[in-house]
């Protein structure tokens, strides 16, 4: 019955948004973390979506796709190099490295991935009421 | 010879139609953010008309085929056109599905009022009070 496929479609995207939240919350809580060396320093990660079909045996699965998470990036973004010969993780030229977590951007794909999820949630309440219309139909 | 399809009418097909349509349009929501991913939407009335003329429709020999009987299993989905253009390739405009997702919410919701109404009139006749 495809309307409980529509609860499954609708999971799939609010387990990949939950996990871009995830995401986006370690990127922000790791914003400030220094290391004393390129090596070492948090990278701003980010996750990459892809179409999948929800239910491999039915013939027609161009139809019912779902959305999974196919992997995470780390960004390429050139890291922060600060000098603070004070810090006790300084190297010895003096200078610290500092994630390149874009802090605004974070928040635009925290706000994106909320609203997403929202959204997924209001599809699903949607046909759970036309689930039990159905059957109650005859009643 | 009483024939149960023919009372009930044309609400049934037109709710499996509408589950269907729900979702393709729910594919489209959970891929709003999901790069190179192309909006998707099925003809509603050219379906629902084809099913109706394969139902009238007799076939006399076996190697006819059936009408709107395609590979797909009859279902024809059709690429929408995005009114406006993004970076990533995605013609998912959020807003413009989730209008159709809740037209087509309704729509089954009336199908099926239109449904149950038929039902409890063939009860009303079967009991004969």
């Amino acid at each position: 019955m495809s309307l409980f496929s529509v609860m499954n479609i609708a999971g799939t995207a609010l387990a990949a948004q939950t996990l871009r939240l995830n995401i986006t919350a370690s990127n922000m809580a790791n914003a400030d973390s220094a290391a004393s060396s390129i090596g070492g320093t948090y990278r701003a990660r980010h996750p990459v979506f892809a179409p999948q079909a929800i239910d491999p045996w039915d013939f027609d699965q161009s139809a019912n796709l779902g959305v999974k998470v196919t992997g995470v990036v780390e960004s390429a973004a050139e890291l922060r190099r600060e000098y603070q010969p004070g810090h006790p993780l300084a190297d010895e030229a003096g200078y610290i490295f500092l994630p390149n977590v874009n802090v605004v951007e974070e928040m635009a794909n925290m706000i994106s991935a909320s609203r997403s999820y929202q959204t997924n949630v209001e599809i699903m309440e949607a046909s759970k009421q036309m689930l039990a219309r159905t059957l109650a139909l005859g009643q | 010879m009483f024939d149960l399809n023919q009372a009930i009418g044309i609400h049934a097909q037109t709710a499996i139609l509408r589950a269907r349509r729900a979702e393709v349009l729910a594919a489209n929501l959970a891929n709003a953010d999901t790069p190179h991913y192309r909006a998707r939407d099925l003809d509603f009335s050219a379906l629902l008309n084809g099913e109706l003329e394969s139902s009238s429709l007799q076939r006399t020999d076996v190697r006819h085929f059936a009408l709107g009987d395609t590979q797909d299993g009859g279902l024809e989905l059709l690429y929408r056109v995005p009114a406006q253009a993004s970076l990533d390739q995605n013609t998912v405009d959020v807003q413009a599905e989730r209008a159709a997702f809740l037209d087509n919410a309704m729509r089954y919701q009336a199908s099926l009022r239109f449904l149950n109404s038929r039902l409890a009139g063939l009860l009303n006749a079967f009991r004969g009070e």
